[in-house]
């Protein structure tokens, strides 16, 4: 039999929903219980502490224990409560400081007609600035920004690394690979670290060119730079170089987020 | 748990890592199969009726179990309460693999692993942490120090 019956829109923007497949009801239904253990559960936080929420508009502050575990921010009516009164999404929204009768005020402002504006109150500058910096790095569209970068750049530094003479045996001792990553390094090519590991809290299927690179990397390290010297560890051509892709990855990033940030804005 | 319903709504209408119209049965005993539209964003799973344009809800993807359920379906399933199973009738085994897949790396904690070991491998190949360029290299939520099992 399909689930309970309708269920009446309550005009408040803020809603209470259930987690059922069912037909009827207006309003949308969340996993709140998994919503509230994932706000409990006892892996780190990204960030917490008191803050002062503005109840509405017109509204006055009320002091929440916030806590920000991922593109999720909780907040409980005291540090002790068992279950988040509520929780503020944190995907396609700005952080910015306001003017308010607070102070150490911010706003969480989101895009679109009617869309909600979360007036919060720091306790002191530091926790201002703390949250408003945690915050604007919370969304899961920016984790996965980096992420991809990330990933881009390992594969470069892979391929860059990667000289596989013909006649080589195709399996290479790790601590080679060590040796080889080392040309890169300010440390001077050394036996190297040991085995690499795999990566100790494995990221689930671990992603798919991490593991296959690792695996099949053939060949002795590349022959030295000839500029390169031991007293200047960080040859200035290949320093220089480096240096310079890092901060064009970084400029390309921030472009492309403030490009995409500008494109959400608009309804 | 109050919650920004409107902003959970236009995340909904957002690119989709994932959509397909799946066959999606409930936790509760005695749910039926539905037809539903069901969308990856992010961490959520949106489910809509196949003719709506708001949803009939969302799923947060975090601290869940995808499992596979023979032939070619999928189940969801909630660490806190692992007896309580989304269901989900995918076409082919292909399709279910598929959706299994990007639901397994749709969590925030997932992504946040991926980078903590990708800076970590990128550090100790070149010696430089990859995340100065984006001065987010002190950042808590990235720390290695930060992860547990």
């Amino acid at each position: 039999m399909p689930g309970p019956g309708i269920q009446a829109k309550k005009p408040c923007p803020c809603r209470v929903g259930k987690d059922d497949p069912g037909p009827g009801g207006a309003a949308m239904k969340l996993n709140e219980r998994s919503l509230a253990f994932y706000a409990t559960c006892d892996t780190p936080v990204d960030n917490s502490g008191f803050l002062y929420k503005k109840g509405g508009r017109h509204a006055a502050y009320h002091r929440r224990w916030f806590v920000l575990r991922g593109n999720m921010l909780f907040y409980f009516e005291d540090r002790a409560s068992r279950e988040p009164v509520g929780v503020i999404i944190l995907e396609g929204c700005t952080v910015e400081l306001v003017e308010a009768a607070e102070e150490f005020a911010f706003a969480v402002r989101f895009a679109g007609a009617r869309a909600r504006t979360y007036v919060l109150a720091a306790e002191n500058q530091a926790a201002m600035e703390g949250w408003v910096k945690a915050l604007s790095r919370a969304s899961f569209d920016y984790l996965r920004l980096v992420v991809r970068e990330l990933e881009q750049q390992l594969a470069a530094v892979r391929a860059g690394d990667c000289a596989p003479p013909p006649r080589r045996p195709p399996a290479l001792a790790p601590k080679e690979n060590g040796c080889a990553c080392a040309v890169w390094s300010a440390e001077p090519p050394a036996p190297g670290p040991g085995p690499a590991p795999a990566p100790g809290p494995a990221p689930g299927p671990a992603p798919a060119p991490a593991g296959a690179a690792s695996r099949s990397r053939p060949g002795p390290p590349p022959p030295l730079p000839p500029r390169r010297r031991v007293s200047e560890p960080n040859g200035p051509l290949h320093a220089a170089s480096f240096v310079r892709l890092h901060q064009q990855y970084g400029q390309e990033v921030r472009a492309l987020r403030s490009r995409w940030l500008r494109s959400r804005a608009q309804p | 748990m109050r919650y920004n319903e409107k902003e959970l709504q236009a995340l909904s209408r957002q690119p989709a890592e994932l959509a397909a119209e799946l066959g999606m049965r409930g936790p509760k005993k005695g749910s039926v199969l539905k037809r539903r539209l069901v969308k990856l964003v992010v961490n959520f799973l949106f489910y809509f009726r196949t003719d709506e344009a708001e949803p009939v809800g969302a799923l947060l993807l975090e601290r869940c179990r995808i499992s596979q359920e023979e032939p070619s379906g999928f189940s969801i399933c909630f660490m806190e309460d692992p007896e309580r199973k989304y269901h989900f009738e995918c076409c082919s085994e292909e399709q279910c693999q598929e959706w299994m897949g990007a639901l397994r790396r749709a969590s925030y904690e997932f992504m946040r692993r991926s980078l903590i070991f990708y800076r970590n491998e990128i550090q100790k190949m070149t010696g430089k942490d990859p995340l100065e360029q984006f001065g987010i290299s002190e950042e808590a939520r990235f720390q290695l120090g930060g992860l547990k099992a």
